[in-house]
């Protein structure tokens, strides 16, 4: 009798910590976790974020109202691959002056250390801020999620957000995917 | 009392592996997507270190992706040496430790040195793995047959057979300047590599 009950909690304990570890993934219509980033260092980072000071921020403190958010590592393949082509889809939004201060793009180096981000922007001359999630809580809190993967959510004005998009691997042609943006946020 | 008999322990060993097999992170490359084999939390170091600093190198040769055998002494007096370790093809941290180090060129050439990748693996696996990773700028060397007999001369072949996921650094002269047998289920950061690189100079 006791074994039997024995089993009983433990395999309910099994379910509890399962459904606390197994982060879902925020999908489309879900809401991108509050997350607290450090503010960088480069003033044009900051300039482009719109944040001010030192410490760290919030990802709704950012000056926008769109938010395209990679989650990458300076060791996975596909992020590299990838790399030009989300520079592209930065200069082709940084030059439509009707939405180049709506939507900002960041990037989160999942397991990378400051200076391995760093080698990563260096490499592929990134124009946009990345941040390093070096002890994966970034990761882990969105699902342990394939890089790259990326984001896309709209800021409130009450500071909340909305996901209008959610997928791993490229978003292939970056005029397409802004389109898809644009309609997708209302903006 | 809950340990009285050997079920309730088996029961409770079973739900603290559960309990941490979901929290691993590897960040996994999109690019390998679902051909990388889950091999959960290993022990993290399951070899005993036969080299020390300051040791010379064990010279040996062995087969390369790209078709030529590579000797570790045709380096000697040319170049530095950086000898990365991983323990198998298809396993999720090595998967993207060796993509890392293909886009970090520029530290190596920095401090004259090469990098060899080795494995256990035979060619025909080292093939396709690698060639997921893009094209590697560093040789890629198979320490398949007689099995993993480089590693067990390093000492980092491990007891079932895949070797430690280890770096050496090995200068121009032949001597080692540095060795790390990493926790197995973690990739070394890059910096402490690159510090290294910069002592050899010294």
């Amino acid at each position: 009798m006791k074994r039997f009950i024995f089993l009983i909690i433990f395999s309910f304990f099994i379910f509890c910590s399962q459904s606390l570890f197994a982060v879902e993934c925020p999908s489309e219509d879900g809401a991108f976790p509050e997350t607290n980033l450090a503010i960088p260092q480069k003033a044009f980072d900051k300039d482009y974020l719109g944040i001010k000071g030192e410490g760290s921020f919030k990802l709704s403190d950012i000056n926008a109202r769109v938010v395209i958010l990679e989650i990458f590592s300076m060791y996975c393949p596909y992020c590299q691959k990838e790399a030009p082509i989300v520079n592209e889809l930065y200069q082709i939004i940084n030059n439509r002056q009707d939405i180049k201060d709506k939507i900002k793009i960041i990037g989160i180096g999942a397991g990378n250390t400051p200076f391995e981000v760093e080698v990563f922007r260096e490499q592929y001359n990134v124009p946009f801020p990345l941040f390093s999630d070096e002890s994966f809580s970034i990761h882990k809190a969105v699902g342990d999620v394939r890089t790259p993967y990326f984001f896309v959510f709209r800021i409130n004005p009450d500071g909340s957000n909305k996901i209008i998009y959610s997928k791993a691997g490229s978003f292939q042609d970056p005029n397409q995917f802004l389109d898809l943006i644009i309609k997708k946020s209302g903006l | 009392m809950l340990f009285k008999n050997k079920f309730n322990f088996i029961t409770i060993l079973w739900v603290l592996i559960l309990l941490f097999s979901t929290t691993i992170s590897y960040s996994l490359s999109e690019q390998f997507k679902g051909k990388i084999y889950k091999t959960g939390m290993l022990k993290p170091i399951d070899s005993v270190i036969k080299l020390k600093v300051g040791d010379e190198a064990p010279d040996f040769t062995l087969p390369s992706v790209s078709g030529e055998k590579i000797s570790l002494g045709q380096f000697r007096c040319k170049k530095n040496v950086v000898i990365s370790f991983v323990p198998a093809a298809w396993t999720p941290v090595c998967s993207d430790q060796w993509p890392g180090y293909n886009i970090a060129k520029d530290f190596f050439d920095k401090h004259d040195a090469i990098l060899i990748g080795i494995t256990v693996d035979n060619i025909p696996t080292l093939y396709s793995w690698t060639s997921e990773m893009g094209t590697l700028w560093f040789p890629v060397l198979s320490d398949f047959w007689p099995h993993g007999a480089v590693a067990e001369r390093y000492g980092v072949l491990r007891s079932d057979g895949v070797s430690e996921r280890a770096l050496f650094v090995i200068d121009k002269k032949g001597i080692i300047r540095y060795i790390d047998v990493h926790d197995i289920n973690q990739r070394p950061k890059l910096e402490v590599l690159v510090k290294e690189l910069e002592k050899l100079a010294d």
